[in-house]
């Protein structure tokens, strides 16, 4: 039965994929048929049944790791002798660290407020044009993008060949540079900039995100108020800055935190691009290289609860905007 | 001048309707559209206006232009030259197209993407079916079924939505390992339904509230149980949802590349993971390497593009709503 665990050929897999479909929907079909007896069940028992796998699955797979690994944030690499905090002290204080920690800040706050500024020029420059959707589309797309493919695309755009006669750029943004006169540059690997050449490739993913919420918000902006603004002799930057952005701002708020959140974990533009070299290490990859490259259960536990630590401001963030938005209506 | 800023209108249940009107099927709604499109003309008409959107569409899509033109161009003339150099080409027809690239990709002993394409598809469907139903089940729970806890069950699961996976990574892979299954297709399946429950409970119980109390109702009084209501009243009712949110769980498994290169081994490895690793190891060998990102992109594309109206209902109902 080796094909069950170690599947070989393509048609081991398919079969093994088809098995593994069906025997949950006999099971899940099992229980439902159970308790599919009205009244002679007790209610509990149908909740349970709705309910249970999900809810099972979640304290299983997320809440109990969760909290084993806050657990193991408290001890030493192997797991043995209880350090208290010294893992958190060790990644707040340490340069290398820091270093990681000064990235990902760059990171969380670049990425959400250039893809929602792109976003929303975007979708108030084509509103109602006759080429919106096509438009839109194009600006869409990179969202079905993996993270990998998109940093496959922008390492080639990147691509640095030396500065010598004969030898022609092949990557787009050197040779720009070359047309204009100026030396290529190793765009990947010159710091500080590095970074913020990585930043580019998540806001090219993202600000297709904002944008489609965005024009959604822009489309429920109601006509009276835009009519009595242009009647007021507003128009253009006018219109966009005390008509549009105000009417549309719990909108950009959800847009801005939702992409922070994503930001804040970003993992596979960094590690299939640079590899985190060339001082461009965010958390979500040096939790990645400590925990399975260097086997630091201790501090990789603690930078995994860094992530989440970070999250809740901009949870707070967000929640307290929605409030004030909410009171002001 | 009103220079003080007006205060947010936006209501926000109406979004996901307006984003929904794109459709020729509405006839009032696309006179109010009409209108509004007459009284916002002249807009556009400003140069700079056109020529900003015209320039940021132009950036947005360059790059994977060149990626696609590279892909089919000879090995040689990669090495050699940009692949814009093409565009004089085309028009004389010296210019050379091949599929070399994506032969070499997909069968190739170094690449070999056709048995990774295999092992995503294989990982994908699990992944994105077990998920969907597990979280219809539970969200039919909270919307229908009263019990006690039924709030604080709720917001719980709602909150889930925030911890990075990051936090579960080793205890659960360290699990696989104690029962032997690590690396295999079953613990991919499993890991990637368990993180998709909190988003998916969440949205698709903002679908299933919507539905009116009385079809529920009227089900019961006729006599039938849970079970039934959910298959025969809800389920019919819930297919735009269930596709907007199997799309998301399809892209986001497709593209996942943490979560397979932590519990998949080289034998059920995605196609992420192998072209991440080639882009590591094959840095400059850019035939192979554009031919393979093509390859991993066009599933995820295609099914975009065919379906990116249940994926913005989606979006809109799951970020905007709440």
């Amino acid at each position: 039965m080796d094909w069950l665990t170690e599947p070989s050929s393509p048609v081991e897999k398919f079969g093994l994929m088809f098995l593994a479909i069906l025997l949950f929907v006999v099971v899940m079909g099992a229980i439902l048929l159970a308790v599919d007896r009205p009244k002679r069940i007790p209610r509990w028992v149908v909740v349970l049944a709705f309910v249970g796998p999900a809810v099972i699955g979640l304290a299983w797979g997320l809440v109990r790791p969760a909290l084993i690994t806050i657990w193991n944030s408290l001890f030493d690499r192997r797991g043995n002798e209880f350090v208290g905090l010294d893992n958190y002290v060790t990644a707040f204080t340490t340069d290398q660290f820091q270093l990681v920690l000064r990235n990902t800040a760059i990171w969380v706050v670049v990425v959400p407020l250039l893809s929602t500024f792109i976003g929303i020029v975007y979708a108030v420059l084509v509103d109602r044009s006759r080429f919106e959707k096509f438009a839109k589309a194009l600006v869409f797309l990179p969202m079905a993008i993996s993270m990998v493919g998109a940093s496959i695309i922008w390492g080639f755009v990147y691509e640095f060949r030396p500065d010598q006669p004969g030898v022609n750029q092949i990557g787009l943004l050197n040779q720009v540079l070359v047309w204009l006169g100026l030396p290529p540059q190793q765009f990947l690997i010159g710091q500080p900039w590095n970074t913020f050449f990585l930043i580019v490739v998540m806001i090219w993913i993202q600000t297709g995100f904002a944008m489609t919420i965005l024009s959604a918000a822009i489309k429920a902006i109601p006509d009276d108020i835009v009519e009595a603004a242009r009647l007021d002799g507003l128009k253009g930057w006018g219109m966009f800055r005390y008509i549009t952005v105000p009417s549309v701002r719990p909108a950009l708020v959800v847009v801005l935190t939702t992409i922070a959140m994503a930001t804040l974990k970003i993992f596979d533009i960094v590690r299939t691009m640079t590899g985190g070299q060339f001082g461009t290490q965010v958390v979500a990859n040096e939790f990645y290289t400590q925990a399975f490259r260097q086997n630091n259960q201790g501090l990789s536990s603690a930078l995994a609860v860094i992530l989440f630590i970070l999250v809740i401001p901009i949870i707070v963030y967000n929640v307290r905007q929605m409030r004030l938005a909410e009171e002001i209506r | 001048m009103t220079s003080t800023p007006i205060p947010p209108v936006v209501p926000d249940t109406d979004l996901t309707t307006e984003a929904e009107l794109e459709g020729p099927s509405r006839p009032r709604k696309l006179t109010r559209l009409e209108k509004r499109a007459i009284a916002a003309k002249g807009k556009l008409s400003s140069p700079w206006a056109s020529f900003l959107a015209i320039l940021i569409a132009i950036l947005w899509t360059i790059p994977s232009v060149g990626l696609l033109v590279t892909s089919f161009r000879p090995e040689l003339d990669i090495r050699r030259s940009g692949w814009w150099t093409v565009i004089p080409g085309l028009f004389n027809g010296e210019a050379e197209f091949t599929l070399d690239n994506y032969d070499q990709a997909l069968y190739g002993s170094g690449s070999n993407l056709s048995t990774y394409f295999v092992n995503s598809f294989v990982i994908t469907l699990p992944a994105v079916v077990i998920p969907i139903t597990l979280a219809l089940l539970a969200a039919y729970a909270f919307a229908w079924i009263e019990f006690r806890g039924r709030e604080i069950l709720f917001v719980a699961i709602f909150a889930l939505q925030v911890v990075p996976l990051q936090v579960a990574l080793v205890p659960l892979l360290r699990d696989y390992v104690d029962v032997g299954l690590n690396g295999t297709f079953w613990t991919v399946w499993l890991s990637h339904s368990i993180f998709a429950l909190p988003l998916a409970i969440f949205l698709l119980h903002n679908f299933m509230k919507d539905i009116p109390r009385s079809l529920v109702e009227a089900a019961r009084v006729d006599g039938a149980g849970h079970v039934k209501i959910f298959f025969q009243v809800l389920l019919p009712l819930l297919v735009p949802a269930i596709a907007s949110f199997a799309i998301f769980q399809f892209l986001w498994v497709w593209n996942d590349l943490l979560v397979g290169l932590t519990f998949a081994d080289t034998s059920s490895y995605p196609l992420t993971v192998r072209v991440a690793e080639m882009a590591g190891s094959r840095g400059g060998d850019w035939h192979i390497l554009t031919a393979g990102a093509f390859i991993s992109i066009i599933v995820p594309l295609v099914v975009f593009v065919a379906l990116q109206r249940y994926f913005v209902r989606g979006l809109l109902a799951g970020s905007v709503k709440g």
